[in-house]
């Protein structure tokens, strides 16, 4: 449904966005997901028109918008800040675009009354901006984005101004309420988790430009590149040269005196070449004992335990210095901890766990 | 509370009676049955009874209100104009230069601001009357009012007007329905702000007025020069008990409409 081809946009020597093709598609809940300065939000603003790209063009159903300005657009916004008109009531602020459109009374009375109950806002129509709870906040500026039905809402970093709680419930409700309009829904934000939560696809950006757009699972089990798989989640990154060593295998030396680790990848990677192996510390087990049966394993002393309450981390520093974490679930309660503090510990994982990455 | 030192004590009643002493002494002698300023003979009203039959006072007041009126609504206009464009209007040519004239007059001298008016005005050929003295303010007020509202401005979140772009509004629609209400206040206390320059300036009054038309300061300074009368210490006396009670409600509302918000974000923040 829309279309960015080659845009580029500067801001005098500084390129925010830098020559950038993506397509976006209809019924989609699309997360722009970078580090704060890659551009995601100028993304973001041209698509809603207070930016104009210096290069290229950006399509809309078809139809090149440059030229369209903002209040022409059938794109709604919801701001970060909100942005919730402070003078007028909760019911005034969703009816405000509707004003606009020249809407029989009685049609904006209903679409109203239809946004406040799909938001449950009811109790609080009569109330002013600053009579209602953050969270309530968030729910008006939602249900005034949504009115107009528009063909594309832009959520700049939504939940940002949410406690961690209020802000898991409310990522369902918009995944809810995405599944119930039908609404194309474009979120930015530099929160990992939220956005691996809500979106169906997920685009990382760094400096201007798409590193790589997937759903979240294949984001983050099959990153396509170091910076990927570092941005999302916890990984351990092992850096060596790969030797082919049958199809689709490599065995990839990493420390002199250490036996190869063997790995499989379906990217082709040259005798010799560089590479790093990206692995998530959920699949490195660990144990007393050296595995029988084990693709790889290592054995090393444990630095650091973080419990966490459900899982616990293990930092386990390796001969070569390296520090590698391996995570194990908290299935039993309070369970007699197998390892502690310099403990000397196996740590193992198949051929398949990690991703071999190109330098 | 703890009590104050003597020295704190003495110095705030130092300091309130150097202000507010000339004041109270005005405001007693216009009761004052006697016709010597000095010299006092008991409480009487008469003086404010003879100040409402005298002709050319109110005439006076009446033009000092007209002036008033028209120089603060047209400086209100102009100076929300001009503090939007400088604060909103982006990087245009010569923006620093803008703003820069626009607070110039504010240190510029009255007797300049008034001669160079005057100069002008005889210049085009202009007749000195309300006319021109409503324009002489409005040429002052206007900086005060850009600065009052500015300064609103500059904190005024951008997203707003950009919601309200966003959800159908064209620029100026946007102005009109969320600028303009949201920095209301602002705009008013410019008014009020241009409205009491408007009313207390002699100067720059006395370069742009005409025979026909003389406001209550003008007076005032010239009926002093003839000798104080008690009618005088009456008229500045109802002056300041306007002034005393506007500043007093509006100070009294503000308080309490910040209170009110407060106390109903913790409402909604307990809810």
């Amino acid at each position: 449904m829309i279309h960015f081809q080659n845009v580029t946009k500067r801001y005098g020597e500084f390129t925010a966005i830098d020559n950038l093709t993506i397509d976006i598609y209809e019924r989609e809940f699309y997360a722009l997901l970078g580090p704060s300065g890659c551009g995601k939000t100028t993304l973001m603003r041209m698509l809603a028109g207070f930016e104009t790209p210096t290069e290229g063009k950006i399509f809309l159903a078809g139809q090149d918008i440059a030229p369209v300005p903002p209040n022409k657009r059938a794109v709604n916004m919801m701001f970060q800040s909100y942005a919730l008109f402070p003078h007028l009531s909760v019911w005034e602020n969703i009816a405000f675009g509707l004003k606009r459109e020249k809407m029989p009374k009685h049609d904006i009375d209903d679409r109203v009354e239809a946004m406040l109950k799909l938001t449950r806002l009811e109790k609080f129509a009569r109330r002013k901006p600053h009579q209602i709870s953050g969270g309530q906040r968030q729910r008006v500026a939602l249900a005034r984005s949504l009115a107009k039905h528009p063909k594309l809402l832009l959520l700049d970093e939504p939940l940002g101004a949410l406690d961690k709680k209020l802000r898991q419930d409310t990522q369902f409700e918009l995944m809810d309420i995405q599944e119930k309009t039908g609404t194309t829904f474009v979120i930015v934000t530099h929160d990992q988790e939220e956005a691996m939560t809500v979106a169906s696809r997920v685009a990382v950006m760094d400096h201007g430009k798409i590193i790589q757009v997937a759903t979240p699972d294949r984001i983050y089990e099959n990153p396509n590149s170091v910076y990927v798989a570092d941005f999302i989640g916890d990984v351990n990154l092992i850096e060596g040269t790969a030797t082919p060593n049958g199809s689709d295998a490599y065995a990839m030396s990493w420390h002199e005196g250490h036996p190869p680790l063997t790995v499989k990848s379906p990217n082709a990677f040259s005798d010799g070449q560089k590479c790093h192996l990206a692995i998530r510390p959920e699949k490195v087990a660990i144990s007393s004992e050296q595995p029988a049966e084990a693709d790889n394993a290592v054995q090393g002393r444990i630095l650091d335990i973080a419990y966490l309450g459900n899982i616990s981390t293990y930092h386990v520093e390796l001969p070569t210095g390296a520090v590698i974490k391996a995570q194990t679930a908290n299935t039993r309660r309070i369970a007699r901890r197998a390892f502690t503090w310099e403990d000397t510990v196996w740590l193992s994982w198949t051929a398949t766990a990690g991703v071999l990455l190109a330098d | 509370m703890n009590r104050m030192s003597w020295f704190n004590a003495v110095s705030l009643t130092l300091g309130f009676a150097f202000l507010y002493i000339p004041m109270v002494i005005l405001v007693i002698f216009s009761f004052n049955e006697s016709k010597l300023v000095t010299v006092w003979a008991g409480f009487s009203t008469k003086w404010y009874v003879e100040l409402l039959q005298n002709e050319a006072f109110l005439n006076a007041a009446w033009v000092t209100i007209k002036v008033a009126v028209f120089s603060s609504t047209m400086a209100t206009v102009l100076g929300t104009i001009a503090a939007y464009v400088l604060v909103r209007g982006g990087r245009f040519m010569g923006r620093t230069l803008f703003s820069g004239m626009i607070y110039a007059p504010l240190v510029m001298p009255e007797v300049i601001t008034g001669l160079s008016l005057l100069l002008l005005f005889i210049g085009i050929g202009l007749d000195r009357g309300v006319f021109t003295i409503v324009l002489a303010h409005t040429t002052f007020a206007m900086c005060y009012v850009s600065v009052v509202v500015s300064s609103r401005l500059v904190t005024f979140d951008r997203s707003l007007e950009e919601a309200a772009l966003d959800l159908g509004c064209s620029p100026a629609e946007a102005f009109r329905l969320v600028t303009l209400p949201i920095i209301a206040p602002a705009v008013i206390s410019g008014w009020l702000l241009a409205f009491t320059l408007s009313l207390d300036d002699l100067v720059i009054a006395s370069f742009t007025s005409g025979p026909s038309a003389t406001t209550l300061p003008i007076k005032i300074f010239s009926a002093v020069r003839l000798g104080v009368s008690p009618e005088i210490n009456a008229l500045s006396t109802i002056m300041i008990s306007i002034v005393t009670v506007g500043v007093i409600t509006a100070s009294l509302v503000t308080k309490h409409q910040v209170a009110r918000q407060k106390r109903e974000e913790q409402a909604a923040e307990r809810a």
